[in-house]
């Protein structure tokens, strides 16, 4: 059942390539068919692990390819922090799935676009379920490639120049990335994260090798999330991309294949050790700071909200570096929350973009007056990003800052209250003129209408952004949250819950010897 | 050890290309001659002294044999370096095709 999660998404774009020229309606439907039971399936696998976990179980489901043992074998793993970031991701799948249905029009050969959409969202699903670090990398890289080219799509001049630049930095980080795969091989013997967490704990945590992998690991993912150094892809490509893909990657890709990829990695197979928390914590200060002052001078909406993702993945990061339950929890919970609003966000840019026909705030007046959905819904997204209680983006920070605060660092969290401040200028400071400025300025020209298809999922993802405090909720789902980021902060208790749970193959003559065996 | 000197050596001319060069195919060429070293480095770390190639045949006693998983993971990678290099020559011409030129300082019209 776990391997439907990659299944489905490739079957669909196969199907898409080899029937989509028939009608143009049939790779719509198969791809919102497709990225819709990927919803409803994450959604029973987090009733399951609820049920597990009530039940006294450990709440983790394994899946063996080929029901070959590891190390030889490939597990799928689900356990709550994949499942948590499963569920989000394949929402806003869907969403831009459906929003995709009007706004591909544009273009020609659109089932082109659906096929390489639903190539990258299997990658992604099989980045978030793979439970070996080289299966890991082969799914990043379906991903980002499938990334590379849905950049390019519109074949414009510009797009075609974003494409370029951000495929030879996201290649040069996943080649990094493979580096550090080989010395690690080189020194644990397998690739199964688990078996390596074991033999790394086992090790002299001062020895080079590991500060080497950690080096090169931190510089593939960190590029591959935007962290600052590594960022420069980043307002390229997000701007240049059609505004689904750039609501896929700016709310899943850089989520799923840097921050997703990076905390596994670090927090449950080479462990954290104080100097890669306090390169992580750096890195993640810089570009709060350097994402906001460089967004304050932008006029191009997309580009605005580019720089505005680089500073909230630096909260991300903020909260992960910092390492305590409850910072791991604020981290968690403000990767959920902006991957709705940001999404939300670019889903909107395209919906101005189609609208008023142009992507440039300083020639955009009084867009919420014309077109209620589509102004309010911008309002309630950059709210909920800047920290505007009651709204979902307030609860993630203020958590994030308590962390800071607790772990005994003030200093971080005045930080990130100063970068939430700049962060409500730069948005109140750009988008308020655009959305309700005086409205005598505009130029007359045929005005286009907003179709339900993209409406939709924007008034779902706004709908979701203000009950977002609902994972904060005791008992309820502040369960999801919590087991999510226990998971990453008892970082061996990943290596021995797979060890220990696990689902039998089909024969059942098994020796106790090899029964427990991972290494 | 003289080998992962030379491997070394070959992943950072390929990275020299990659931050030096103006044409884009040489870009490219550079991100396929870094594929190529840590293919290279991925088979090399396979090695065990005296050891033969991991070819099972029926009626042969194995003895010593290289590790056949990074050899597998070379595969892998070498497939992915193809679809990666597919990517950036096609977009490279389309770039020939409305800018007119491969030299990178003058592809430039995306404001900072």
């Amino acid at each position: 059942m776990i391997a439907l999660f990659i299944m489905i998404p490739a079957a669909a774009a196969f199907m898409i390539a080899l029937a989509g020229k028939m009608h143009r309606r049939v790779p719509q439907a198969v791809s919102v068919l497709a990225t819709g039971s990927l919803f409803i399936l994450s959604i029973a696998c987090i009733v399951m692990m609820a049920q597990a976990s009530s039940a006294g179980r450990a709440p983790i489901l394994i899946f063996r390819t080929g029901n070959w043992l590891p190390p030889a074998g490939i597990p799928l793993i689900i356990d709550a922090l994949s499942a948590f970031m499963l569920a989000v991701m394949n929402l806003i799948a869907v969403s831009v799935a459906v929003y995709s249905i009007s706004y591909v029009k544009k273009y020609t050969d659109t089932w082109k676009f659906y096929t390489l959409f639903m190539l990258m969202v299997s990658g992604i699903n099989g980045v978030l379920l793979s439970g070996d670090i080289f299966n890991m990398y082969v799914f990043l890289e379906i991903a980002a490639i499938s990334g590379y080219f849905l950049v390019a799509f519109g074949t414009e001049a510009e797009e075609l120049e974003a494409s370029f630049k951000y495929a030879v930095m996201g290649s040069v980080a996943s080649i990094f990335i493979l580096l550090g795969i080989a010395f690690l091989y080189s020194r644990t013997s397998t690739l199964n994260l688990a078996g390596i967490a074991s033999a790394v704990s086992a090790m002299d945590p001062n020895e080079g090798v590991l500060l080497l992998i950690s080096v090169l690991f931190l510089m593939g993912f960190g590029l591959k999330a935007a962290l600052v150094p590594f960022h420069g892809w980043l307002p390229y490509a997000h701007s240049s991309a059609p505004a689904p893909i750039s609501a896929m990657l700016s709310g899943v890709s850089i989520k799923v294949l840097g921050i997703y990829a990076l905390a596994r990695i670090f927090f449950n197979v080479i462990g954290m050790s104080p100097a890669v928390s306090g390169v992580i914590i750096a890195l993640a200060v810089i570009s709060m700071l350097a994402g906001s002052i460089l967004a304050f001078g932008q006029t191009d909406i997309k580009r605005l909200f580019a720089y505005s993702s680089i500073s909230q993945i630096g909260y991300v990061a903020l909260g992960l570096g910092i390492g305590t339950p409850l910072g791991i929890m604020g981290a968690l919970f403000h990767l959920c929350n902006h991957s709705v609003f940001k999404s939300l966000l670019f889903l909107n840019s395209g919906a101005i973009e189609r609208v008023t026909g142009t992507r440039d705030l300083g020639r955009m007046h009084a867009v919420a007056s014309e077109y209620p959905v589509v102004g309010y819904t911008n309002l309630i997204a950059s709210s909920s990003i800047c920290g505007i209680p009651p709204l979902g983006g307030f609860w993630s920070k203020l958590i994030i800052i308590f962390a800071c605060m607790q772990a005994g660092r003030p200093a971080l969290a005045f930080i990130a209250v100063a970068v939430s401040a700049l962060t409500l200028a730069y948005y109140f400071k750009a988008l308020t003129p655009a959305l309700f400025g005086a409205s005598g300025l505009a130029e007359s020209r045929a005005r286009a209408d907003l179709p339900l298809s993209m409406a939709g999922p924007m008034l779902l993802l706004a709908v979701l952004s203000i009950i977002g405090f609902i994972m904060l909720m005791p008992n309820t789902a502040n369960k999801l949250l919590k087991d999510a980021s226990s998971v990453l902060s008892e970082g061996n208790s990943y290596a021995r819950t797979v060890s220990d749970t696990f689902i039998p193959p089909a024969d059942t003559a098994r020796t106790p010897k090899a029964r427990g065996g991972l290494k | 050890m003289i080998t992962y000197m030379l491997c070394l050596v070959l992943f950072l001319v390929g990275l020299y290309c990659v931050l030096r060069k103006r044409n884009l195919i040489k870009i490219i060429i550079g991100i396929g001659i870094m594929d190529y070293a840590v293919n290279l480095f991925l088979v090399l770390i396979g090695y065990r002294s005296g050891g033969r190639a991991p070819i099972f045949s029926k009626d042969q006693v194995i003895s010593n044999m290289v590790d056949p998983l990074p050899q597998a993971m070379a595969l892998t990678a070498i497939v992915i370096g193809l679809s990666l290099t597919l990517l950036l020559v096609s977009v490279a011409i389309r770039i020939y095709d409305r800018y007119g030129t491969f030299d990178i300082t003058k592809i430039d019209r995306l404001k900072g």
